[in-house]
């Protein structure tokens, strides 16, 4: 299936020498949700505003629905509804006013019966004629969304969209972001919440210092980077990790009473058996076991530092030369 | 053409009229009928008919020209200025609607708001003095043009300015001035010869005169010449957004 967005050799450099992007390239499935990792002022922002028109960029193309986002720029935004990450709203516009403003800034007829529909989704119903600076924070957040869907877009960008949203209603807003996606809308949301990122994407894109380090389904990327740890309970705690199982890669917990074991998920021999055989040899029992998988997190934290490191090598590399 | 696109933007720069009716519509109509009561009534009592007109009729076109200056530029720097600093430009920007849609919504709406103002100061002016109008057609045209035209360069300065300051500066220090020098007040023939000659390099001179013609027949400088004029600089603010939106100025990074 042809991609919804479709992102070919992107870059951005700001007018003060600032590189916020190099040579992106990036596939948007139709009907996925999509979430952008990257530590701030990794280039997330930079590469949504670009594609919604916002920032010009240096090199590159994209297309949205097959759209040239330039040169069919009409037909291309038409179909994009962007939520911004700051909270920029027309303070003295009554909500009502504020959302068909939007549905027709983007070009469409007035359709009363399909805000009220909207209003409704997002709970602002009751809110329609409140000036928009007296609803809270949640609610203006709200407000952006339903701007942004005004004009029943295909695709929908949030941009950070749970920054400074408190526990429930992040919960709320996952919930809406999965009713959209139900009803055909493709999303792509940056974070950095590696929590959001793992509850939400279908596939997620790591992107950092402008570069885009990976891009993979959420699963595939969680079992081929993450690593596994085997815990072993013991009923006696032990001192030191015993002489015998000195070459394996254990580490005994603060109070003696756990062996961890770490392994790699891709390898073809995890060493469980090699390991288990070995403490029966030495006699030593355990009550229980349990293996987890590293989260989005570890493994997001471990891609950046891996970057960052090689980037040191690199530099450190020319210095000497 | 993305004709709800142009009319979203005109209708919201309207309602924020309505919203700020005493700043937008009456403080200007206000302060104009203080001129009349202190230049037409009080002091325009004592003075002569300059070139057959009353000294009242006479400053007619030049306060509200003065007026439409003024809140043309006002209104329409505010207008895309505020969005700017308040972020809600993001919306602007990643719509599909095209540059001269943008100006279209935001330069008409300021311009129908003055030319609005025009009309009230032009009805609160009967009910000081008595004028008449030697050519309608031409006086609405003038009016028309002269709002487009400095609704336009109103939009230039709101996109240049980054602060509320420079926002102020250019209505205050350079229009207020011009005005006030380009015979709003008087007929530039009382200017000594030297000031006659320097005032010609004062655009506003041959906007004032060319309104003054179309009420009285009498004109400081050739009418076709205001016209000339006035179209000129109607065509350097439109040379001025065309740029702007072609290189992202102060609008896209």
């Amino acid at each position: 299936m042809e991609p919804i967005i479709s992102v070919r050799g992107l870059g951005k450099t700001y007018a003060g020498g600032f590189t916020a992007l190099k040579n992106v390239d990036l596939e948007i499935r139709r009907g996925e949700i999509f979430a952008l990792l990257g530590p701030n002022g990794a280039g997330k922002t930079t590469l949504i505003s670009i594609v919604c028109g916002i920032v010009n960029p240096t090199a590159g193309r994209v297309s949205a629905s097959g759209f040239d986002i330039q040169r069919d720029y009409r037909m291309a935004r038409s179909e994009i509804g962007l939520v911004p990450q700051e909270l920029a709203t027309d303070s003295f516009e009554s909500v009502w006013a504020t959302v068909n403003f939007s549905r027709g800034l983007f070009g469409k007829a007035p359709d009363p019966a399909y805000i009220e529909k909207l209003l409704r989704q997002l709970s602002l119903w009751e809110k329609k004629d409140s000036r928009i600076m007296s609803l809270s924070g949640g609610m203006k957040r709200r407000v952006m969304i339903a701007k942004a869907l005004s004009h029943e877009p295909s695709i929908l960008f949030l941009d950070e969209p749970t920054a400074g949203v408190d526990v429930e209603l992040r919960q709320d807003m996952w919930d809406m972001v999965r009713g959209l996606r139900e009803s055909g809308v493709t999303i792509i949301l940056t974070t950095h919440y590696i929590e959001e990122a793992e509850e939400m994407a279908d596939r997620v894109g790591v992107i950092n210092r402008g570069e885009l380090v990976l891009v993979e389904d959420k699963h595939t990327l969680m079992q081929k980077m993450g690593e596994k740890e085997l815990s072993l309970h013991l009923p006696e705690p032990l001192q030191t990790v015993p002489e015998i199982l000195a070459d394996l890669p254990l580490t005994l917990s603060a109070d003696g009473s756990q062996l961890v074991y770490r392994f790699d998920i891709k390898s073809s021999d995890t060493g469980i058996a090699e390991l288990l055989r070995r403490l029966n040899d030495a006699n030593i029992d355990f009550r229980d076991l349990h293996t987890r998988e590293s989260s989005l997190e570890e493994i997001f934290v471990g891609l950046v530092k891996g970057a960052r490191q090689e980037q040191q090598a690199q530099l450190t590399k020319e210095t000497q030369e | 053409m993305n004709w709800y696109g142009i009319r979203a933007i005109y209708k919201f720069e309207m309602a924020r009229t309505w919203r700020t009716l005493m700043q937008s519509i009456a403080s200007p109509v206000l302060s104009t009928s203080l001129y009349f009561i202190v230049f037409g009534a009080a002091i325009g009592s004592r003075m002569g008919e300059i070139d057959g007109v009353s000294y009242g009729a006479f400053i007619i076109p030049g306060l509200i020209m003065l007026s439409l200056l003024s809140e043309s530029i006002s209104n329409a720097s505010f207008g895309i200025f505020f969005p700017k600093f308040s972020g809600t430009i993001y919306e602007v920007l990643s719509a599909p609607v095209s540059p001269f849609e943008i100006v279209a919504g935001y330069v008409g709406a300021a311009a129908t708001k003055s030319i609005v103002l025009g009309v009230l100061i032009l009805v609160t002016a009967r009910f000081f003095v008595d004028y008449e109008i030697l050519h309608p057609f031409w006086m609405l045209g003038f009016l028309v043009l002269t709002a487009v035209t400095f609704s336009m360069f109103g939009f230039i300065i709101g996109v240049w300015a980054d602060d509320f300051q420079k926002l102020q500066i250019i209505p205050l220090m350079v229009i207020t001035p011009l005005t006030f020098l380009g015979g709003a007040f008087y007929s530039i023939n009382m200017l000594p010869e030297l000031w006659q000659k320097i005032t010609l390099f004062n655009p506003v001179v041959y906007l004032i005169s060319g309104f003054r013609w179309s009420f009285y027949g009498v004109a400081d400088v050739n009418v076709g010449i205001s016209l000339g004029m006035t179209l000129l600089f109607l065509l350097l603010c439109m040379a001025t957004v065309w740029w702007i939106f072609r290189t992202g100025y102060r609008i896209k990074t």
